[in-house]
């Protein structure tokens, strides 16, 4: 089966990871906008008695899903085009922008605009579309900082999590025609700049892409949940709306939403309920609806019963935001759309190990992100399985010797015992503090900020029989 | 009652103390300890790097050692979490129906060492004296793996001359994660630093937890700091025999 590929990869985790740990108004930022949102979070969900039996009941629709994935595809392809969608089917990045931008192209459009979608960020659609000179442009006001500072989105719900007003301000200055030279870095100030300059978009361009966060296979309805209302505009207002959507994204029945509305919202933003919901079922009037279905590397992550969950995802950002490795290294260093837990383990799902070996290591398997996550996904114990995977694509290293011949010791008492012994060799270390203070490679990495404890005399197991 | 110990990797090799305050506190509590011989590792750390495969023949020398035992004890959250949720299923998953079935019966009577207080034994109060300021900091795989609870504070609070302070951000992860701590140090290092700064604006001069290997991590940081404030194992202060 295929692999995902568009914009799933990056550097080394450790490596990218660096930028980020150094620049402390980065961190200050980052932690900051996760500890505000983590404590919304937290109480919204406490409100409600049976978010346990919620959380159950999301898990077990997505389940459901995947399990008949197939099936459920194609009564919402039926349904979609007995209501006048035209549904097409990609493979992997390179197809479905290859349809996005035929489509766009046959309108006649040079400009297209854009409801913030993880889809498209996933396969790289913008970059797609500028070099068949067609120039898009993102409506969610996150999206769009990200778009004009030419940066890459580093959360998947609050993509300009790493600015602040006063950068934005800045780059509002910088990248907008015709704003108002005086403007400040007062929230309201700035989101009515973005308002002015999305609204002529609106008015003037006649094609827009959006994602969707469900579709529902016995309706063909598609869903999208905002909290601007810009993509209310973008969903309406253009005569072509072209929806590149993930085959994951199904639920079999409308009633189904029921669960995710409340799960999304209380989960993503920390609020009951999110300000615009938007639901259509084939194109309004005058209107053409094009759906593109999206695989990119989720046929194969279904097919690894120990990874599919990862499926169940609805991009709501709790896991990011509760992670303690991605409020320090920040969403760039996971080098993919998706970042935090969930990237550790999607991204890696989606392309195959190989070609993402560093990031199911990019974390200390806490276990926070499977406490918060509204459909369940045992994201600690996915990391794990993906290790394993990841070292069996390997051949044999330091490391994997090291740990076979520490397996080796540790399956004879003999041997072990003496193993044990050795180690005392160590007491040679300890300095006047009775610690070990400077190891050389690869252990230096533990003693560049930590002492060691220096070895026993003697090991508990010694002790224990000389009492 | 007979306990059976299991000292855990790095308590044998490296942090004795904890084995023996362990022994030494269920011993005052009036019950037979036994070391049982061939004990060595869980293979935790295996799993958790992806080795798992390797990690089979250890969960066995394990199983097989522990076999006969009526109850295990470890002072350990994050190991006795791996025999109770990683050891049948990595078994299992490896094609090893009837050591994962055996390593299920073993699990099914192993206990992290405030489990097995509160829980099967019942105490809170094991008349501890440790007359020191002290902050506690609930490990990551004790709270979320094991799901202990607040079983720890309930035995901490018992000990007479304590000032137990609350630590701030206590439920946030110290860093350490196994191999993590090498493969990702620089991140690893900088949780670390966020936890240092919490353990000392308490003002405590001991900080404890329920795993050597985390408190390996934040007491090797503190101890670089040179900031007087001491890493001990739960059942250290438990003893009440640490100065
Ligand atoms: S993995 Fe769970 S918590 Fe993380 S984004 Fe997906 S649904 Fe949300």
């Amino acid at each position: 089966m295929p692999g995902g590929t568009g914009n799933l990869t990056g550097e080394p985790f450790p490596r990218a990871a660096r930028e980020a740990l150094g620049n402390a108004q980065l961190r200050r930022n980052l932690g900051k906008a996760t500890g505000t949102i983590r404590a919304k979070r937290a109480r919204v969900v406490a409100e409600l008695p049976d978010w346990d039996g919620l959380r159950a009941a999301g898990a077990a629709i997505k389940d459901e899903v995947l399990a008949g994935l197939d099936t459920h595809l194609l009564r919402l392809e039926q349904e979609l085009t007995e209501r006048g969608t035209t549904v097409h089917w990609a493979r992997d990045a390179e197809e479905a922008n290859r349809i996005v931008t035929d489509l766009v192209a046959a309108t006649g459009s040079r400009e297209v605009i854009k409801v913030k979608s993880m889809a498209t960020a996933e396969i790289g659609l913008n970059e797609a579309l500028a070099e068949a000179g067609i120039s898009a442009v993102e409506t969610d006001l996150a999206e769009l900082i990200v778009q004009l500072g030419d940066d890459r989105s580093s959360h998947i719900l609050v993509p300009a999590i790493h600015r602040n007003r006063a950068e934005i301000r800045d780059l509002f200055l910088r990248e907008m025609p015709d704003v108002d030279p005086a403007l400040t870095d007062d929230p309201r100030a700035l989101a009515e700049a973005a308002r002015a300059h999305l609204r002529r978009k609106f008015m003037t361009v006649d094609v827009a892409v959006s994602g969707a966060n469900f579709a529902v296979a016995e309706t063909g309805a598609l869903v999208v949940v905002e909290s601007e209302g810009n993509g209310r505009m973008c969903l309406t207002l253009p005569r072509t709306l072209i929806s590149v959507v993930g085959v994951e994204k199904l639920v079999p029945r409308w009633q189904d939403l029921e669960v995710f509305l409340q799960l999304l919202p209380r989960s993503s933003t920390g609020e009951r309920m999110n300000p615009y919901t938007s639901v259509w079922t084939g194109p309004t009037e005058g209107q053409t609806a094009h759906v593109v279905l999206v695989d990119n590397g989720r046929t194969a992550t279904l097919a690894d019963p120990d990874g599919r969950a990862a499926l169940r995802c609805i991009r709501c950002s709790a896991c990011l935001n509760s992670c303690p490795v991605y409020e320090r290294a920040g969403g760039h260093a996971y080098g993919s759309t998706y970042p935090g837990p969930i990237g550790a383990v999607l991204s890696p799902q989606l392309t195959g190990v190989d070609r993402n070996p560093t990031l199911p290591y990019a974390s200390s398997l806490c276990g926070v992100c499977y406490d918060v996550c509204p459909v369940a996904i045992d994201i600690p114990s996915m990391l794990v399985h993906l290790r394993e995977r990841v070292v069996q694509a390997k051949p044999v290293t330091p490391e994997s010797a090291a740990m076979r011949g520490l397996a080796w010791a540790m399956t004879s008492p003999g041997r072990w015992r003496r193993f044990l012994r050795a180690g005392r060799l160590g007491r040679l270390l300890g300095g006047r503090r009775g610690v070990i203070g400077r190891m050389p490679p690869p252990l230096a990495a533990w003693t560049d900020t930590r002492d060691l404890p220096r070895p026993p005399e003697q090991t508990f197991q010694d002790w224990w029989e000389s009492r | 009652m007979r306990v059976a110990l299991f000292v855990t990797c790095l308590v044998d090799g490296l942090f004795p103390q904890v084995g023996k305050a362990t022994a030494a506190l269920l011993e005052r509590l009036g019950h037979e300890v036994v070391v049982p011989r061939g004990q060595t590792c869980c293979g935790q750390m295996h799993v958790n790097t992806g080795y798992a495969e390797q990690a089979v023949p250890v969960i066995r020398n394990h199983v097989r050692a522990f076999a006969d035992a009526d109850v295990v004890v470890a002072p350990s959250g994050s190991c006795a979490g791996s025999i109770r949720h990683q050891h049948a299923k990595v078994a299992a998953q490896h094609g090893h129906a009837r050591l994962a079935e055996r390593a299920e019966e073993v699990a099914g009577r192993t206990y992290e060492l405030s489990e097995f207080l509160v829980d099967v034994l019942g105490v809170t109060d094991v008349g501890a004296y440790f007359p020191h300021r002290v902050t506690y900091h609930p490990t990551c795989h004790s709270l979320r793996v094991l799901g202990v609870g607040d079983k720890p504070l309930r035995l901490l609070r018992e000990v007479r001359g304590i000032d137990l302070v609350e630590l701030p951000g206590a439920e946030t992860c110290c860093g350490f994660g196994g191999t993590f701590a090498l493969k990702n140090s620089e991140t690893s290092a900088a949780m670390l630093a966020d936890k240092m700064s919490a353990v000392l604006s308490t003002g405590a001069k001991v900080l404890t937890a329920g795993d050597s290997s985390c408190l390996m991590h934040i007491g090797g940081g503190l101890s670089r700091l040179r900031s007087g404030t001491r890493a001990l194992h739960l059942a250290e202060v438990l003893a009440g025999v640490a100065r």
